[in-house]
């Protein structure tokens, strides 16, 4: 049986360092099309301020990147390093998406980002735009095929199981690429990049103009990252309500414990707005809810019943103990491969092999598991709800507050009014760290929401790690921290450092 | 869709060209950053140095991480067993590179001497330490690594980290830094001028010898070790996994491909012709050249160790039979079809830019344009 501290420390490091990396990725998405805009009023323009606009804010682009890049690296890495059996299992697969990122929209991204820098004075102004519109296409063609991997894991289309090779393999490279759910997901991701980018360029433009500097610069920087902003905030609650459709097709657990729905209603659900979950007594201490709205907003719909928590485990303890089966029979099939019985019981069995999976947690011999274990398997298939829906409802709070901060920004920006509201500056300056809260949020509930499983009804997380000690993770993990953490503690000073200079920091003394 | 057979031996080829490509392309840029603090003695000479590879670190570094997603998507036996195995040699080679775009991106961001030599230390090691542990790894292949399956095809490496560093690892350990260090004074000697460019003239003599010599001594080497021959296997066409075959050793048994095939010598004599022409073309103004010969090296060096391995990927020493083959460890023909159209559309892509990028940029980096742009360059 595998160490469960290994498990644990295995998954912490692996949000850690995917959580770090994820500091970065968003302002790169963002900022990488602000920077587009720029430079296009630039060139359409003549005015030289709209260059100084792009290499200013193009610095603290280039500040913010480099550790996009460094702990990128580390992601592309670690599956194999400490998640090698979730590697063997998926990789046919999920390998995919990966290699096509690479060779695809990291090449692209990071050759352009080169010549943004260094290509000014060799390239023509179009020449120079287009290699700034490469450099923000493949920043999101990048996102477009890692959410395409971590939608795979979402929801597993267009794969099947190989007894030979004891994995599973790709059956539909377009089920894997036109996953609905990936669709939602990066448009939903991507949106919450260009808010984060946008979010940058308002805070730090709103504190030159409470400091009364820069005035021109900053003013016309406002103003477009009030625009994009206000777009970006409408498209990521939209393609928010879009994925949320999306998982309660795909994840009925996943929707009940964000929701806190316990019990199954009759169609249409009510929408508990605040509640206190308690996960030890699998209810609600209390709850404030609006009836019908979560029914209409999840199934779009006005009879479709949505499952609650109970439900959802009772029908899961089925699927376990059908599971089981499939696991004895593809242990006995796989030593005696002219075993015919064993294999028509597998192939009966063959939808639940990864519910089965989920008993190698308590025991590796099958035959030896207790109504106990099953039990206890079926009740761990929901995530703790008490953690879910209050991150998720963090994150939709703020998603709704950078709606309406955008939006005031946007308007009187708009009537050329924006310098007096300094009540609106201070608002601007103080949200900046807000759109990050959000996405850190919103991939908790991604991924904490998808346990027990790594891919999602196929494959669970404690099968997923690497043979390691428990010991040499915690060593690691101890690395990544410490060394990520000087890594940010620097960029955060010289981020602070160019931020304070302004666009004079770009003249030659 | 291709025949399994096929598919199998082009992504055994096409590993192969990420592999020369990250030397090429990546090694000009880490032979750069070992050089950093010997060839340049003041701060604007490691400006010039640094600036020569500015534009293009980046865009190169994806060699590294094409190779380690491709090796995901075409192997991913290979993938899970050689990096969580390997998992401290990795966790150095991460480490280190972690250095580089941070070290490139904020070294003249602040004006304290301090400050910039320790990003220019940084900079040695992030560019040093990758460049001498891919050797080790490739030594250690050759050794074969301890692993094994288990009936669900969980992989456990029963090793330690420091077995990794024995005699005949680190010096193809050698082979690596020093063939990387010849692509980075060859690459410099065409980018920059003056006193930077003598410098790098000799730096490049000194790792063509040191790269000559330890190739030559590995060469003998491995002709004593015990070689990985397949002596019984399905089909190499069919689905395999790594459990189905049989595994031999015997002395000298990694130079059986070239002793069924003595054409293959050519690839072993083309890495001696590099490496011995890249000097001599140097010393008659010939840099670019001299560029081509040392990656010509790069190429020659990778695929002689490559061939002598094949079809061995990650051989175990422990359990010769488990050992990892470009048959047995590969991911299924669906998956290795769509990926090699993959690859035969964006390689191409990627080669275009990438020469246009370089064209773009090309030209000598001088001390009079570090001065003039001191706020803008790296």
């Amino acid at each position: 049986m595998i160490d469960s501290s290994l498990v644990d420390l295995s998954r912490l490091q692996f949000a850690a360092t995917a959580m770090y990396h994820f500091l970065f990725v968003p302002l790169t998405l963002g900022l990488s099309w602000l920077l587009v805009i720029m430079e296009a009023a630039y060139v359409m323009s003549g005015k030289p301020i709209y260059r100084e606009m792009t290499k200013f804010w193009g610095k603290l682009f280039g500040i913010n990147f480099a550790l996009g890049v460094t702990t990128g690296l580390t992601m592309e890495f670690q599956f194999g390093s400490n998640w090698a059996y979730y590697s063997h299992y998926v990789g046919d697969i999920f390998g995919a998406p990966l290699a096509i990122e690479g060779l695809m929209a990291f090449f692209l991204e990071s050759t352009m980002f080169g010549l943004f820098f260094f290509g000014w004075n060799r390239l023509s102004k179009v020449g120079h735009l287009t290699v700034t519109t490469l450099l923000a296409l493949g920043t999101n063609l990048s996102a477009i095929l890692i959410l395409i991997a971590n939608g795979w894991m979402q929801d597993p289309v267009g794969a099947v199981f190989n007894p030979v090779t004891m994995r599973m393999e790709l059956e539909s490279f377009s089920a894997l690429i036109f996953n609905p759910v990936a669709q939602s997901k990066f448009v939903h991701t991507v949106s919450a990049g260009y808010v984060t980018g946008s979010m940058f360029v308002l805070a730090i433009s709103a504190w030159y103009l409470l400091k009364g500097r820069h005035i021109e610069f900053a003013k016309r920087s406002f103003r477009i990252a009030a625009a994009f902003g206000l777009a970006s905030a409408a498209s990521v609650i939209v393609l928010g309500d879009e994925s949320g459709y999306a998982v309660s097709e795909s994840q009925q657990s996943k929707l009940a414990a964000i929701e806190a729905m316990w019990e199954t209603e009759p169609a249409p659900a009510a929408l508990n707005l605040v509640a206190w979950p308690n996960d030890a007594a699998s209810r609600n201490d209390w709850a404030i809810s609006l009836p019908y709205a979560l029914g209409l907003i999840a199934t779009r719909s006005t009879d479709k019943v949505l499952p609650g928590i109970h439900d959802i485990r009772a029908k899961n303890r089925e699927r376990i103990v059908s599971g089981r089966e499939a696991v004895l029979a593809l242990e006995s099939w796989r030593k005696n491969p002219q075993d015919k019985a064993a294999e028509a019981t597998f192939r009966k069995h063959q939808a639940d092999l990864g519910f089965g999976l989920l008993l190698k947690r308590y025991t590796n011999d099958l035959n030896a598991v207790t109504p106990a274990m099953i039990d206890e398997a079926a009740h761990t298939t929901v995530p703790n709800v008490f953690a879910m829906f209050w991150s998720f409802r963090l994150m939709v709070g703020l998603g709704f507050s950078f709606l309406l901060l955008f939006g005031l920004a946007f308007w009187y920006s708009a009537k050329r009014t924006i310098t007096e509201k300094r009540w609106l500056l201070r608002w601007a300056l103080w949200w900046l760290p807000m759109p990050w809260i959000a996405a850190e949020a919103g991939w908790f509930v991604a991924e904490y929401g998808r346990q027990p499983w790594t891919v999602y009804g196929m494959l669970p997380t404690h099968l997923s790690v690497s043979s390691h000690s428990a010991g040499a993770v915690m060593g690691s993990l101890a690395g990544f921290v410490g060394f990520y953490t000087v890594l940010l503690v620097v960029e955060l000073y010289l981020m602070f450092k160019y931020a304070r200079l302004g666009p004079t920091s770009l003249q030659q003394a | 869709m291709l025949d399994y057979y096929t598919l199998k031996l082009i992504w055994w080829l096409l590993v192969g060209v990420l592999l020369i490509g990250f030397a090429i392309m990546d090694g000009h840029d880490m032979g750069v950053g070992v050089l950093l603090p010997f060839l340049g003695r003041n701060d604007t000479e490691r400006r010039v140095l640094i600036n020569t590879v500015a534009p293009h670190w980046d865009g190169n570094q994806v060699w590294f991480v094409t190779a380690g997603g491709a090796i995901f998507a075409a192997w991913p036996f290979v993938y899970a067993t050689a990096f969580s195995g390997l998992y401290w040699a990795l966790l150095l080679v991460l480490f280190a590179l972690f250095f580089r775009p941070v070290g490139f991106e904020y070294r003249s961001k602040m004006p304290a001497a301090s400050w910039r030599a320790s990003w220019d230390w940084a900079l040695f090691a992030g560019s040093a330490v990758p460049a001498l542990v891919f050797g080790v790894a490739f030594g250690n292949l050759f050794l074969g690594v301890p692993f094994h399956l288990d009936d669900t095809m969980r992989s456990f490496y029963t090793g330690s980290f420091w077995a990794l560093l024995n005699p005949f690892a680190l010096l193809c350990g050698a082979v690596s830094l020093s063939l990387l260090t010849l692509q980075g004074a060859t690459f410099l000697m065409h980018r920059t001028e003056g006193e930077l460019q003598q410098r790098a003239r000799t730096a490049s003599r000194w790792a063509s010898i040191v790269l000559l010599i330890s190739f030559s001594a590995a060469g003998v080497w491995v002709a004593q070790l015990n070689g990985f021959q397949i002596v019984r296997m399905p089909d190499p066409g069919s689905v395999l996994s790594p459990l189905m075959k049989d595994v031999a050793q015997q002395p000298g048994g990694w130079f059986a491909n070239y002793r069924a095939q003595p054409l293959l010598w050519v690839i072993p004599a083309l890495a001696y012709l590099g490496a011995g022409l890249a000097p001599l073309l140097q010393a008659r103004g010939r840099t670019l050249c001299a560029f081509a010969g040392s990656s010509v090296a790069c190429l020659a060096v990778i695929l002689t160790a490559g061939v002598a391995l094949f079809p061995f990927v990650l051989p175990s020493s422990s359990h010769p039979a488990m050992s990892l083959t470009a048959w047995d460890a590969a991911s299924s023909q669906v998956t290795l079809n769509v990926m090699f159209w993959v690859a035969l559309i964006f390689t191409p892509i990627v080669l275009a830019y990438t020469a246009w990028a370089y064209r773009v940029m090309r030209g000598k980096v001088t001390e009079d344009f570090i001065r003039a742009n001191d706020k803008t360059v790296y």
